[in-house]
């Protein structure tokens, strides 16, 4: 039986089409994957479902009706509920609140609260309705999501990138929910980059490639590799690294505390670990761990005790961020847009900015601009980036470019240490094995890399060392061969292994 | 010194007033997550377009119904420049201030020196005539008292209605907001509407029963007191009255001591209530996780809806 059919649906933004003829349809009972790199147009596609874009042509059926929602509240009306890539919540509001917020015709608050309850209770996902979405760890919040559909009682739950942010315990948590939702009847249309939990949940996929339709497939008959190159349309190469020998400690880090600026962020707690020439240390954990004041404590931009932190041996623990670029530590944080880029400036202008005094693109407080625009060039040229030209700004570049460009910046300056934070989030199959690969032959190269990462599978390819940040705590570092995903799971929901 | 406690509490009552009713509209405002700060011209128009309708119609009702509305005209102005056209809310906001002042006096033109109809005190049946409280509670304009109901009525509205529960959400995350479904710009605009008709309110407040009189000015930085006076109960209700009150006691205090001639220069004096305010919004601020916890997070950013 089927449930929702689409016919055809075509979207078109100024310069792009983002969805371009799309037809597929989901049965009753279904969980649907929906596959594409980014860009492909799976986020265009499933808002038109949700009623917060219309189509320009095409058209769907529900249940055998014609079905075209003209906001979310007609959507959700029909059946169809929807948890966000990014969270539709609000940090300052509690849970019950949060969730009133997403339903039609919220029964009274107490009512509210012991149906939360009630669901919680029932798919296994402990909920407390009157604590602060602010203080509640990502996991929770997607809890927070799922339980604000599971009250409406839909007849197709969309999920946009739900286990981007969990740990593998918290996935399985998440699975099981879900099958028994299937189960139950409910359709459920599934995007996720990851290939393998795909394999492991889905029935069907529908596969986008630039806003068509380009195969459909039964995951449990492919690879995760055929189903990627399926995505990107060509062979994928897998990053190799060289050497695992290990210098003289680089970066020393010793009992480093720091509270945290943010009132919903985490405090971080007596970190302490050594990081070796030709080593790449991974540091996984759930997103709120304490990763972005990690990234914040060793870039400079807090400081810290003096002697915290030690760069081949001179202490910097009260340096700032130019003093440890100069002295060869360089970062690249995980927001790209607006801490590592500057959106309105171009790239030339943000190359100025990470690079001015080590590249030397100034003199007696002139900039100069034509060695800037050759650098910006040359990490265009090295590191794929693809733009029109320097001179178009950040912001215009697509996430996986620019992140391309943050990378390339950082790598191209020669550091004696680099620091990056989720280098290949929201980045696509072959932009990510290409960053992968740089951040390998920097460490062939001589330098210390440390690489904070969620994605698991990414840190267990690139990683000599392995950490996990878990409440502002740092495990002690290990060699990451022989470590287990399941072992790392434990470790990420704080306990010791 | 002859300064009667109780005089001086009743009167501090009526100074507060304006203040009060304009902070009340702009928290609502700043609560849907709208930076207005044209609270100062919105003020001087409520109080030059109330006074003219109070002095025509003889009705000083009239002239509050005027003043609301002339409020609301201003800020419907302010309403499309950054709803619809999406231009900065600061930059907006200092310009409908000076706008606002600008076209106060224009319109006031031919009004300074003529007295308003006045505005009679409430009649609670003799209760007037209890000592000390009489005076404090039962002594006042209506308008005293609905500034304290309509307080209340935004307490009741923001914590226990479920249009109060969209309005914070809609201050908190207009992303999110945006995504489930609700009308971000409508919901702003409405606050936005609100706050200009309470601003005018506060002013005509001032022209028809404080001063009253209609001089050039006359809001004197009333309106930028409002807006401190927000951060200052950190978007709480209840903390409005506290601060509003807490500001017209200092104003009150120092123009008696002045009256009784104290050996303090009359600048010092003046300035005292504007000390005071930084004063306090320094010692609020202190705390930048507090400060930050109560905040609308989305307090003066700029919605585009990109879908």
């Amino acid at each position: 039986m089927t449930l929702i059919t689409l016919n055809g649906l075509t979207k078109a933004y100024p310069g792009v089409i983002a969805n371009d003829d799309v037809s597929f349809d989901i049965d009753k009972g279904e969980v649907h994957a929906l596959l594409g790199e980014n860009g492909a147009g799976k986020s265009t596609l499933v808002k038109m479902i949700y009623g917060l874009v219309k189509p320009d042509s095409g058209q769907m059926t529900f249940n055998g009706e014609i079905f075209a929602p003209a906001e979310p509240r007609a959507a959700r009306i029909a059946g169809v509920a929807m948890v966000f890539q990014h969270f539709s919540l609000f940090e300052a509001l509690n849970v019950a609140e949060n969730i009133a917020l997403g339903m039609e015709n919220p029964p009274k608050p107490n009512v509210l609260s012991e149906q939360i309850r009630n669901v919680s209770t029932k798919y296994g996902l402990t909920l407390d309705p009157d604590r602060l979405v602010g203080d509640l760890s990502v996991g929770e919040r997607q809890r927070v999501e799922i339980i604000r559909c599971l009250l409406q009682d839909p007849k197709l739950l969309i999920m946009d990138e739900p286990t981007s942010v969990l740990t593998p315990q918290e996935v399985d948590v998440l699975f099981t929910t879900l099958r028994r939702l299937r189960d139950e009847g409910t359709s459920i249309l599934y995007i996720s980059h990851k290939l393998e939990e795909i394999k492991a949940l889905c029935e069907r996929a529908t596969i986008l490639r630039h806003g068509k339709v380009v195969g459909t497939c039964v995951p449990k008959d492919e690879t995760a590799k055929s189903m990627a190159e399926m995505m990107v349309g060509a062979k994928l190469k897998t990053p190799k690294k060289s050497a695992t020998k290990f210098g003289a400690p680089l970066l020393v880090v010793e009992n480093m505390s720091q509270k945290s600026i943010d009132p919903f962020g985490t405090s971080l707690k007596n970190i302490t670990f050594n990081l070796r020439a030709g080593e790449v240390m991974g540091v996984a954990g759930v997103a709120g761990n304490g990763q972005d004041e990690l990234m914040l404590a060793l870039s400079g931009e807090t400081l810290t005790d003096a002697e915290s932190v030690k760069l081949e041996g001179a202490f910097m623990g009260q340096s700032g961020p130019v003093e440890r670029r100069l002295r060869g530590l360089l970062t690249a944080p995980e927001e790209r847009l607006g801490h590592a880029a500057a959106p309105d400036m171009s790239l030339t202008e943000n190359t100025l900015l990470s690079g001015f005094q080590r590249q030397k693109l100034g003199r007696r407080g002139f900039v100069n601009k034509a060695g800037a625009a050759a650098f910006a060039q040359k990490i265009i040229e090295e590191f794929d980036v693809r733009t029109p030209s320097v001179r178009n700004t950040a912001k215009s570049l697509s996430g996986g470019n620019l992140q391309k460009f943050v990378v390339g910046r950082e790598v191209l300056q020669n550091p004696t240490v680099f620091i990056v934070n989720q280098p290949t989030w929201g980045v696509d199959a072959a932009a990510a094995a290409s960053i992968r690969q740089a951040l390998l032959e920097l460490a062939s190269g001589g330098a210390g890399v440390l690489v904070i990462s969620q994605d698991l599978d990414e840190l267990m390819e690139i990683s000599d060392t392995f950490a996990v940040l878990s409440e502002g705590n740092m495990s002690t570092p290990r060699p990451a061969k022989g470590v287990t995903v399941e072992e790392i799971g434990l470790m990420m929901g704080g306990t010791k292994v | 010194m002859d300064i009667s406690i109780v005089s001086l509490v009743a009167t501090l009552i009526v100074a507060a007033t304006p203040i009060l009713l304009a902070a009340t509209g702009e928290l609502i405002v700043e609560k849907s997550g709208v930076l207005n700060l044209g609270v100062e011209g919105m003020m001087i128009i409520g109080a030059i377009s109330g006074f003219i309708a109070a002095v025509n119609t003889g009705s000083p009702l009239m002239g509050f119904i005027a003043a609301a509305a002339a409020g609301a005209v201003l800020a419907l102005l302010f309403a499309i420049l950054t709803q619809v056209l999406l231009a900065n809310q600061v930059a907006s906001g200092l310009a409908l201030t000076l706008f606002g002042l600008g076209l106060a006096a224009l319109l006031g033109h031919s009004y300074a020196g003529i007295k308003p109809p006045s505005t009679p005190k409430m009649e609670w049946m003799g209760l007037a005539d209890i000592p000390v409280v009489g005076p404090i509670l039962f002594n006042h304009d209506l308008m005293v008292y609905f500034s304290i109901l309509l307080v209340t009525l935004v307490w009741v509205f923001l914590k226990f209605t479920r249009g109060g529960l969209i309005l914070r959400a809609v201050g908190e995350n207009h992303d999110a907001a945006h995504a489930l479904g609700y009308k971000v710009v409508r919901i702003r605009t409405l606050a936005i509407l609100f706050g200009g008709a309470c601003a005018g309110l506060g002013g005509a407040y001032l022209s028809l029963i404080r001063v009253p009189q209609w001089t050039e000015g006359m809001t004197a930085g009333a309106g930028w007191i409002a807006l401190a006076i927000v951060v200052f109960a950190s978007w709480k209700p209840w903390r409005l009255i506290l601060g509003a009150y807490l500001f017209g006691g200092v104003t009150i205090l120092q123009l008696n001591l002045q009256a009784n001639g104290v050996d303090i220069p009359v600048s010092y004096l003046s300035m005292a209530p504007y000390l005071v305010t930084i004063l306090v919004l320094v010692i609020m601020s202190a705390d930048r996780t507090r400060a930050s916890l109560n905040a609308p997070a989305s307090l003066g950013k700029i919605f585009h809806a990109s879908s």
